[in-house]
């Protein structure tokens, strides 16, 4: 764990009582078991936003409190732990991309919406099922675009779309020329294609030319941040469930070839708190972040996608049920881990930013 | 040498950090520059040469090799904000800390904890000045990961022990002076017969023998204990408290190991950028390669986030004080990771990376080899990585003990 101040402690000490008291697993079973598209509890979210979760890469000016991405990481990974259902990460994203790309009259337009959770945005990047920024084809012209993204996440819920067009970022309201086509994917969570046809588009034009490098990079350490909280949580239930469960007359966490798996899993555990918190961390410092973004996301996925194989592993046949939590990390890990950068797209970026 | 100047222990960071700069303008030979501290190694006997001589010299007389270590025995009495200091202002003068070797890393920190006040007084200057050897009786033919049960044996004759026995993997033991051993003085119990005793290595009755690795050079000895006299005086701590000391001891060597503690010397240069030396590129200055690319890259994202937990440990590890428990997860993560990119600058260079002498390799490749056959060891010595899962499991993740 990074050392933190004072703030960042009590907020995440916040986010923890709350997620454990309010919003355990159950409560993302009742969100399944509504069927609702949008996919999460409007109540929860509003209470999230007046606890000031919603603001906290907001500036304090536009009604957030500024504290930045490491965070909003803490927050998002107590909400990981107990797979939270809401369009938190989504909207800090997009949020961030109007601080980082807005004109002041966009941000005191919607900035203070955002942060108070009076209005949702969220970002529409991808115009197929692999991430892929440099295949873009969504254009605009006379203020009108048009074009299809792909697997929006959080887009039923969103009032505003941040949406990449060929030639940057656009903001976008749900409402004229805005079509939703429902993409029910395994983690029961909102996922929609969006068809934009000569919906009515501002450009975010005060971003310069990495706007939408920027914006990602956001997007890939947030959402690793929620895949530690997911991989912390895989790891503990395990750990605790092999300290219960009895064969051949002893708990399992008596067997050596168990206790070297978790060991294995507790380093990579390890790394991955270091690469994701080193991400917000350059965020936050405004240096180096893409090479620490993509290592953040890569580290995510990698360790992700170990922790959620093993948890059904190591939990047996009833880790198989949907009586049990850790099929629901599996299947929300393989949808995290296909956004902003499957693994090969990360490794492909990583050499490129480094030169081979 | 210069005039001895008091450490200031309250000055500022920046009147602190001046004096560095005066003592380093004063007193580190120029022909130095760039230079490692040839002490610190085990593959090799000292020559020093004056130059060499006079820095070690100089850094020892102000406990400046050993920062942080107390003032009243030799060390610097310094902060850690004045030993960082130290640190930087030495590599920005392309200086190295001529104090170094197994007394800095593991022995002198367990013997500041663990010895009496005469033992420290003995034993702690000259590891401050730099002026002796030590060298860690700890593996036997027969205690290897299961090091409790070492058989070399202390009895009792009075005023003395009298030592039998065989030690191995001595690191450096032909070229010590001095050895930090545990030994059995209780057949009756495993683990609380040991004890932790100083062994001087010209006593008669000791004799070394080098072990020749497949890397071609010989670190490790052989060292034979026949009646071997150890004075009372040389136990530390009581007798049976060994097993405690010494297991202290071997969390400050895999900090070691992992790199904890030299994070700047493991960065390295990049594989990708050797690859395009070695490999053809497209247009674009890309690998054409995919697959060992891929690979490359794979490799490098996993080794920043090690050196990056790496980091996050010696800062909770400042924050709580002393060495943490994370120790094993370093040891066992950083000696994985430097075997594999080991293993890949082999298939990045082929054949040519792989040459055992001669004037067709660079000095460059030569090294690798040796280094990649050395590498094959720190998975085994100082606890290997299944002794580390096991401490992993038991001591930090609670589970319980197998047997």
């Amino acid at each position: 764990m990074a050392v933190l101040n004072e703030e960042q402690e009590m907020l995440r000490d916040m986010a923890r009582e709350w997620t454990v008291n309010e919003s355990p697993v159950t409560e993302f079973r009742k969100v399944r078991a509504s069927g609702e598209p949008e996919a999460f509890n409007r109540d929860a979210y509003a209470t999230m936003a007046q606890m000031g979760w919603a603001g906290v890469i907001i500036p304090e000016e536009h009604g957030g409190s500024d504290f930045g991405f490491l965070s909003a990481g803490l927050v998002v990974e107590e909400l990981g732990k107990t797979l939270t259902a809401s369009p938190l990460v989504m909207n800090t994203v997009a949020a961030s991309a109007i601080v980082l790309g807005g004109s002041d009259e966009q941000k005191a337009r919607w900035l203070p919406r955002l942060a108070s959770g009076e209005a949702i945005a969220t970002l529409a990047v991808d115009e197929g099922p692999s991430h892929d920024p440099a295949k873009i084809e969504t254009s605009v012209s006379d203020g009108k675009l048009s074009g299809t993204k792909a697997f929006v996440h959080e887009a039923h819920g969103a009032d505003l779309f941040v949406v990449a067009a060929k030639d940057g970022l656009y903001l976008v309201e749900k409402g004229d020329g805005v079509a939703l086509t429902t993409r029910k994917l395994t983690d029961q969570r909102s996922h929609a294609d969006v068809t934009f046809d000569g919906a009515a588009a501002e450009k975010l034009a005060n971003g310069g030319d990495n706007l939408l490098d920027d914006v990602l990079d956001r997007a890939r350490v947030l959402t690793a941040a929620e895949m530690l909280g997911m991989a912390q949580q895989v790891f503990d239930d395990t750990l605790d469930y092999l300290k219960q469960r009895v064969q051949f007359n002893q708990v399992l966490a008596s067997f050596q070839a168990l206790q070297h798996r978790m060991a294995d899993l507790f380093a990579d555990l390890a790394q991955m708190r270091s690469a994701v918190e080193a991400g917000l961390q350059a965020v936050d410092a405004g240096f180096g972040v893409a090479r620490a973004a993509t290592i953040a996301k890569a580290e995510a996925n990698r360790v992700m996608h170990t922790m959620a194989n093993e948890g059904i592993q190591l939990h047996g046949g009833i880790g198989m049920t949907d009586e049990y939590d850790v099929g629901f990390y599996l299947k929300r890990a393989r949808v995290l881990e296909q956004s902003f950068g499957s693994s090969s797209w990360l490794k492909d970026r990583f050499s490129k930013l480094s030169g081979y | 040498m210069a005039t001895q100047i008091e450490p200031a222990t309250q000055t500022d960071e920046d009147a602190f950090r001046a004096e560095v700069q005066q003592f380093l303008a004063d007193n580190f030979p120029a022909e130095l520059k760039g230079q490692s501290n040839a002490l610190a190694g085990v593959d090799g006997p000292t020559n020093e040469t004056p130059a060499q001589t006079k820095w070690r010299e100089a850094v020892g007389a102000r406990g400046w090799g050993t920062p942080t270590w107390p003032k009243e025995y030799g060390g610097g009495g310094l902060t850690k904000a004045q030993a960082k200091i130290i640190d930087q202002e030495f590599a920005k003068a392309g200086a190295y800390n001529p104090i170094g070797g197994m007394g800095v890393m593991m022995f002198g920190p367990t013997l500041l904890e663990y010895g009496n006040e005469a033992q420290k007084q003995e034993h702690i200057p000259p590891i401050c000045r730099g002026e002796i050897r030590w060298c860690q009786g700890y593996s036997e033919p027969n205690a290897g990961s299961d090091l409790a049960n070492l058989q070399t044996f202390a009895e009792d004759k009075g005023d003395h022990y009298l030592v039998n026995g065989q030690k191995t993997w001595t690191s450096g033991g032909q070229w010590a002076d001095k050895c930090f051993a545990i030994v059995r003085t209780d057949k009756s119990d495993k683990h609380k017969g040991i004890s932790f005793m100083l062994i001087d290595m010209d006593t008669p009755g000791v004799e070394v023998r080098p072990i020749t690795m497949i890397s071609g050079t010989s670190p490790f000895c052989e060292t034979f204990f026949t009646d071997v006299k150890v004075p009372k005086e040389n136990l530390v701590g009581e007798e049976g408290q060994g097993w405690t000391i010494g297991k202290r001891l071997l969390q400050h060597e895999r900090t070691n190991i992992s790199g904890g503690g030299s994070l700047a010397r493991l960065m390295g240069q990049s594989l990708g950028d050797i690859a395009k030396k070695y490999q053809p590129t497209g247009a674009d200055g890309e690998l054409a390669d995919a697959v060992l690319r891929d690979k490359i890259a794979d490799f490098e994202i996993r080794w920043n986030s090690f050196l990056l937990t790496a980091r996050r440990a010696m800062e909770e590890s400042k924050a709580a004080g002393g060495v943490s428990e994370i120790s094993s997860v370093l040891k066992k993560l950083g000696t994985k990771l430097s075997q594999e990119r080991s293993e890949l600058l082999i298939e990045i260079r082929g054949l040519q990376g792989l040459g055992w002498e001669g004037d067709g390799f660079s000095d460059g490749e030569l090294g690798a080899v040796r280094a990649w056959l050395f590498g094959k060891a720190t998975t085994i010595y100082g606890g290997s990585t299944e002794i580390q899962n096991n401490i992993i499991a038991k001591r930090v993740l609670g589970m319980l003990d197998h047997q």
